[in-house]
């Protein structure tokens, strides 16, 4: 029981990390296309200014959590995704110094060095968690906690699919974000690219919903438990109603049923592998699952009190940070 | 090369890059929530345009400090895996309630002042730095934990073939993990001060901003000299944890080979490592080291030689850190000293000035010394006494794959240590905003 609570626990701090951090993503990724200027990059930088920072937390303790419940899932899922792991952190880590560094950089040229580290550092990241949530969905193909793969295989068509899918959700994910926070120079034109983004959204979603019954067992669990088919529908509802917000100019509405288009497509992966979290393709019997992966019972429970203390204290002072920063930016007074 | 000597040349090289960043922020984050509290008391304009130039140089430092953390998060589990399924029921239960309680604060306070300047009512703004300095403190409790259980650990059981809880309360009460703490904290705050003292007088010596730049030139002032007694007491009981727990470390640190009773501490040491012995020993001064070590001049230090070789860590390692770091620790005792007898006059004083300034990266280097010793000093552990490093790193990762990294490491850490370092220096001499008499109003 411990254990299912901190596999659903696990599945929502994951996805909680790419509704957040994924608009943030969104906006750096669509920066050569949107900004024609000098003043839309900063609008660009300041709309994700107040968020960004917090927002990268929820990887750490994503990590963290996986490390503390699920020790031996964290051991096998980060040695063996070495080469893709490493290639997200350079991009945070790039992503991460823009900001500041940019910011107070005074020559063009380290200007625009920093606004292509800050758009690899956004686009990469989105493509390569895409890229090894979908090979988790597949299943690594495991030994022993030994990766049999190679790092090309990492790269194949379901999990470029899942890649795309994960790029093109946070651009449209950031577009809207942008449109709330943009003051009207910049606000038309984010509005518009979310309106061309969402049908390519709506075609990755379907042939990436459709791929995983070929390329996965994702399905296996919803035939098992019906009931669990209300899991998939979040997604496809989000998908529908973050359009018709966003064409009756509702923006908040259109973003947080986007955030739950994000939310509902990484539990629909997360429910279909139970009870493993790393299934492997060679055998389930060399899948790290809650059973064979999890920490002891006495740290489950003490984590458990940690987290229900502390996540709805997380979530409400977020909460007021958004509130409170989500306003139109003025030109006159951006930071960045 | 192979995979573990690279995976631990990478540690190394992410552990030390990370904590140049880190003691500042420790400090800074603090100085700069005091001289924002004054202002909010006093409405005194000088003391809003102290919290922000100081408040500047933290972020340029903070933004390092963050994204060099991720990596020695992600290496754990990359490079460290078997250490990882072997201790993560308890070290990755640490590092979680780090994130959840004090990262998450940190992260989500620095923006709300850097963007709330205008937003927020006078108090709410300096709250968000206090809970950034407060959330910075409480995160290094947790991570020192994290380590104090490496260096010490207590409330486990092995079981399954792993190390598990079996008290939580052993294991946030370890008595090394908070000795650590205060020590390295203290340090942190000194390395504030200094930095503070060291671009205050700087400026100083050019007459630059006198009043703004002797107010600041106090606050380091008072952080230097406090803080570097307390990391030196500190560090005397620090001393004696590793005696009685890590008697090894203790003789490495003294470069002792042969057990003594009582035991003396040479002043100048040339440690001969192959032969098992020392080429130099001069000045040696008798009891020194079993006062050093059990605080009784007639107490047994045992050497080196007691322990079977692979048993033993690099001892002209620890020793040479060691040694560096008591030695700057001794200076800046006494240079924290001058800095705070002659705070009401210093612009006076030109020849102190100027070497403070070039004290500036000292606490940096003893710091780091420090942290050799510890990490040095615990080889060929990785948990003291559980499990040896040779065993700890990842299965299925090639020494190309870590070669690759590190290579990249080296690389992307110049380039960015680089940027920041010249940013810094920038700004540190580019001084604060000129005072204005018509500040934006609040919206």
């Amino acid at each position: 029981m411990l254990e299912t609570i901190w596999f659903i626990l696990w599945g929502v701090l994951w996805a909680m990390y790419f509704v957040l951090d994924g608009f943030d993503f969104g906006i750096g990724t669509l920066m050569p296309f949107l900004a024609k200027n000098e003043t839309d990059r900063r609008i660009m930088y300041n709309a994700q200014g107040p968020f960004w920072d917090g927002n990268e937390v929820w990887l750490i303790t994503a990590g963290g959590v996986t490390f503390a419940a699920f020790p031996e899932v964290y051991a096998v899922m980060f040695s063996q995704l070495y080469t893709p792991l490493y290639l997200l952190l350079f991009a945070l880590i790039f992503r991460g110094v823009t900001f500041e560094f940019r910011h107070l950089s005074e020559s063009p040229t380290m200007k625009k060095f920093m606004d292509i580290c800050h758009v690899l550092g956004s686009f990469l990241p989105a493509l390569l968690l895409g890229v090894a949530f979908s090979n988790i969905f597949m299943g690594l193909p495991l030994e022993n906690g030994v990766s049999q793969g190679s790092f090309f295989g990492l790269l194949n068509p379901y999990a470029l699919a899942g890649g795309l899918l994960f790029v093109t959700a946070f651009c449209y994910h950031g577009a809207v974000w942008l449109a709330i926070k943009s003051p009207a120079s910049m606000r038309q034109r984010a509005i518009r690219a979310a309106e061309e983004i969402w049908p390519a959204l709506v075609l990755l979603a379907v042939v990436f919903l459709a791929a995983s019954a070929l390329a996965t067992d994702l399905y296996a669990n919803y035939l098992k438990y019906p009931f669990l088919l209300f899991i998939p529908m979040i997604p496809v509802a989000g998908l529908v109603l973050t359009r018709v917000a966003l064409g009756k100019r509702n923006l908040w509405q259109s973003w947080i049923f986007s955030a739950a288009t994000i939310f509902g497509t990484t539990a629909f992966g997360v429910a279909g592998i139970f009870p493993a979290l790393l299934p492997s393709s060679i055998g389930p019997e060399h899948s790290v699952t809650i059973h064979n992966g999890a920490s002891s019972p006495l740290t489950l429970q003490i984590m458990l009190g940690v987290a229900l203390v502390m996540v709805p204290a997380i979530i409400l002072y977020q909460a007021w940070v958004f509130k409170h920063f989500s306003f139109q930016i003025k030109e006159e007074e951006m930071i960045y | 090369m192979d995979a573990l000597l690279l995976s631990r040349w990478q540690f190394a090289v992410a552990s030390f890059f990370h904590f140049l960043f880190v003691p500042l922020t420790l400090g800074l984050s603090v100085l700069v929530a005091m001289m924002e509290t004054k202002y909010v008391r006093t409405g005194d304009e000088t003391y809003k345009r102290m919290a922000k130039f100081w408040g500047r140089l933290f972020l340029i430092n903070f933004a390092l400090g963050v994204v060099t953390g991720i990596t020695l998060e992600f290496q754990f589990g990359t490079n460290w895996a078997r250490y990882s399924s072997f201790v993560g029921d308890i070290f990755g239960s640490l590092l979680a309630v780090e994130a959840t309680v004090a990262f998450f604060l940190e992260s989500t306070f620095i923006a709300v002042w850097v963007f709330g300047w205008d937003r927020l009512s006078k108090k709410m703004h300096n709250a968000a730095i206090w809970i950034v300095a407060i959330a910075t403190n409480l995160s290094a409790i947790w991570i020192l934990l994290a380590n104090g259980f490496m260096q010490n650990p207590v409330g486990y059981v092995i079981r399954n073939g792993r190390a598990e809880l079996d008290s939580f309360y052993e294991v946030v009460t370890n008595g090394f993990g908070w000795s650590q703490f205060f020590h390295t904290v203290s340090g942190a705050w000194m390395l504030a001060g200094f930095f503070v003292m060291g671009i205050s007088a700087w400026h100083l010596l050019r007459n630059n901003e006198m009043d703004f730049f002797k107010r600041s030139f106090k606050f380091g002032a008072a952080f230097a000299i406090i803080f570097s007694v307390l990391v030196a007491v500190q560090g005397h009981h620090h001393g004696n944890q590793v005696a009685r727990l890590q008697p090894t470390k203790m003789a490495a640190m003294e470069s002792l080979w042969e057990t003594e009773k009582p035991a003396g501490m040479s002043l100048l040491v040339i440690p001969d490592e192959a032969n098992e012995r020392n080429l130099v020993e001069f000045l040696k001064i008798p009891y020194v080291l079993s006062i050093l070590a059990f605080n009784d001049p007639m107490a047994e230090v045992k050497g080196l030689k007691e322990w079977p070789k692979e048993d033993r860590p690099p001892v002209t390692l620890t020793f040479l850190s060691f040694r560096a770091m008591v030695g700057l620790g001794t200076l800046f005792i006494a240079l924290g000293a001058m800095a705070w007898l002659w705070r009401n006059k210093i612009e006076t004083k030109r020849t102190l000035l100027r070497v403070l300034v070039y004290a500036i990266p000292l606490p940096y280097l003893a710091l780091e010394f420090g942290w050799a010793v510890a990490e040095i000093g615990r080889q060929p552990w990785i948990v003291w006494g559980l499990m040896r490093t040779e065993n700890a790193h990842s299965v299925g990762v090639s020494a190309t794959q870590v070669a690759v990294s590190l290579g990249a490491f080296f690389v992307v850490y110049t380039l960015l240590g680089l940027i920041d370092f010249f940013l810094l220096r920038k700004y540190a001499v580019k001084g604060p905003e000129k005072a204005s008499t018509s500040e934006p109003k609040a919206a």
